[in-house]
């Protein structure tokens, strides 16, 4: 049973998606659905176990029984693993959120549509996070995109509809670009399992294919991954979705994408052509730190809660990029990869905080009827669980010792310390304070700011309380008990330099 | 396997042109445009030139359709020369998913229409206020 969990994970919520549609009922398919992705999670964490116990090795799982070369192949190592079991707990969580309530999912008797896209949307994102062939990952990418394009399009206003619509022409120009890039690699190396291509491509790194085949890939990739220009989809979708479907998006789609971007530079072109000949670290560190800054100040000043947040998360994925760049490299041998470490567990911790978060102001949404931070006064008197989960998500984001934020920020600034890079360690710690202002915003305005009329608790529903509060429970846990994740991570890193050809030194040479 | 420098030559290069002209065509049309149903006509006719360059990739001079011949026993097939089938394949699988991709974009644009009276771009921006 343990070795087919590679494909359960991509099958249960492809199977379990049409059966909802047959449930109809809105509460039969909200359970139906939590009780798919619970499974998945079962089988993630069976995965993280079983790929721990390899030792660096990686599982190899022929799709249908078809060896290599004929048939497709699911790749599973550290890396992955780490992946797949943050999009299938993301999901466990964001699935029951709310149980017993309708409409928060989608418009009133479409529920079982919208599980449906839902489950097709998990189902397109594990299918990313465990294939190991290319082609496969362009497939699983347009699932995941049609899924959420209808999904965003569900929101209850209408401008949800052109959000939707913008995001689908910048998906699919940046599915497209991917799908270029895929092409010329398969020109040059003539096959389409990433292993392969990795073993054939040194032979031609030097043809200037290779280079704009890499050039399609990134800014394909670049485009989902919502890097610093080519994020003017991101806060659109993310504010005027379902706020659901934001939570879970915000916690799994951008994920799944910086992992792709990580298996693009590490195991297929490698890091001797990525950072020795393009020295892509020179331009993708700028960009970071401008993702940092401009993301964090445009958070600031805006109004809508949602829309904050949205920004904020240009930001935070500003942090994960810049993690590749402070790899700390003498030609191929590896002397600090700190850094790296520190995107990939902010991989998990900005999941874990913005899907969080996006949950609460769902609450927010759904008793006091407000996304706008000017009406959420006697928010924290209202809502005093909210708030608190409230509080301890804002601490996390703006990177607090004792949460999950300040372990990917402890990281990162030990990366870039250890690389020499003093300004970047400086700044990192510099936009960790504009964070500070745009969650001081809401504090303020929830429990500085008394309304006028009486104040009647209203708290949000057990349902939707239990949920948050796990987060924020793990939010509290992983920041103490950082071995863990950031021993996972620490592994995962490692096999991807290692895979990239890289050579491990340690110290000065 | 099929690699670069078997693609026919007589013909230089211009099944490349024709793919990056499309492309461009259609990318700016998508830019450009502010007719929604028009946009979506560029991203189709930009889609469809990486139809073109996968298919063009998998032509290999004097190959014939990958299919075994009813009059040749087994063994006799070495002597002909097949097209490279597997891209072919590859661009079935991304139809499909271009076909789901307008739909999906085509029904937004009813659901817009249905809500907005319009679907010109600009106009419905003016409509949404300057807060984009």
């Amino acid at each position: 049973m343990i070795t087919h969990f590679p494909s359960l994970l991509i099958v249960t919520p492809l199977i379990a998606a049409p059966i909802c549609l047959l449930l109809r009922n809105g509460t039969l398919v909200r359970i139906w659905s939590t009780l798919a992705a619970w499974a998945c999670l079962y089988f993630a964490w069976g995965i993280l176990g079983q790929v721990q116990g390899l030792d660096g090795e990686t599982i190899r799982y022929a799709m249908g029984g078809w060896e290599m070369p004929l048939g497709i192949e699911l790749n599973i190592d550290a890396a992955n693993a780490f992946v797949v079991l943050i999009i299938t707990g993301i999901a466990s969580v964001v699935f029951p959120f709310g149980l017993g309530h309708s409409g928060l999912s989608g418009p009133e008797g479409k529920e079982h549509l919208f599980y449906a896209a839902f489950l097709l949307c998990m189902c397109g994102l594990m299918g990313i996070a465990v294939t190991g062939d290319a082609f496969n990952v362009f497939v699983f990418l347009e699932i995941t995109s049609l899924s959420s394009y209808a999904l965003i399009s569900m929101g209850s206003s209408r401008r949800a509809l052109m959000a939707a619509y913008s995001y689908l022409i910048m998906g699919t120009i940046g599915g497209t670009f991917i799908l270029v890039g895929i092409g010329f690699v398969y020109a040059l190396t003539g096959t389409l399992n990433m292993v392969d291509i990795a073993e054939r491509l040194p032979s031609v790194i030097s043809s200037p294919t290779t280079i704009i085949a890499f050039g399609f890939l990134t800014l394909g990739v670049g485009i989902k991954l919502a890097i610093f220009p080519l994020y003017q989809w991101l806060p659109n979708a993310y504010s005027f979705a379902p706020s659901k479907v934001t939570a879970f998006l915000a916690g799994t789609a951008t994920k799944v994408s910086y992992y792709v971007l990580l298996r693009l530079f590490f195991t297929i072109f490698g890091i001797a052509f990525i950072f020795n000949k393009l020295g892509v670290q020179n331009i993708l560190m700028p960009l970071s730190l401008i993702a940092m800054f401009v993301g964090s100040i445009a958070a600031i000043y805006q109004t809508n809660a949602k829309r904050l947040f949205a920004y904020s998360s240009i930001a935070q994925i500003g942090y994960m990029t810049l993690g590749i760049c402070l790899l700390h490299l003498d030609g191929l041998k590896v002397l600090n990869y700190d850094g790296l470490t520190g995107g990939i567990v902010h991989l998990f911790n900005h999941a874990i905080m913005k899907c969080g978060l996006f949950l609460i102001i769902a609450c927010v949404v759904y008793r006091m009827g407000t996304v706008t931070i000017g009406e959420m006064k006697g928010f924290a008197y209202r809502m005093p669980w909210t708030f608190a989960a409230f509080v301890v998500a804002g601490l996390s984001i703006i990177g607090v010792p004792g949460t999950v934020g300040f372990v990917s920020k402890w990281y990162l600034v030990l990366g870039a310390v250890a690389g020499g890079h003093y300004v970047v360690a400086g700044l990192i710690l510099l936009s960790s304070l504009l964070a500070v202002v745009y969650v001081w915003k809401i504090i303020e305005v929830g429990y500085f700011q008394k309304p006028t009329e009486p104040i009647e608790k209203i708290e949000a529903p057990l349902t939707m309380l239990v949920p948050i509060w796990l987060l924020m429970f793990a939010a509290i846990f992983f920041g103490f008990a950082t071995e863990l994740t950031g021993g996972v991570a620490e592994t995962a890193a490692k096999t991807l330099l290692s895979a990239g050809g890289a050579t491990f030194g340690g110290g000065t040479p | 396997m099929i690699a670069l420098n078997e693609i026919p030559t007589e013909y230089g290069l211009w099944h490349y042109w024709v793919v990056v002209s499309l492309m461009m065509l259609g990318l700016y049309i998508v830019i450009a445009r502010d007719n929604l149903i028009k946009r979506i006509m560029g991203l189709n006719i930009f889609q469809a030139s990486v139809i073109m360059f996968y298919v063009a990739m998998g032509k290999v001079r004097g190959g014939e359709a990958p299919i075994w011949p009813l009059n040749t026993m087994e063994g006799h097939y070495q002597d002909r020369v097949f097209s490279n089938p597997v891209p072919h394949v590859l661009m079935l699988t991304a139809i499909v998913v271009g076909i789901a991709t307008t739909a999906l974009a085509l029904a937004l644009v009813v659901r817009i229409k249905e809500s907005y009276g319009t679907i010109e771009e600009d106009e419905i921006r003016e409509m949404d206020g300057s807060v984009s």
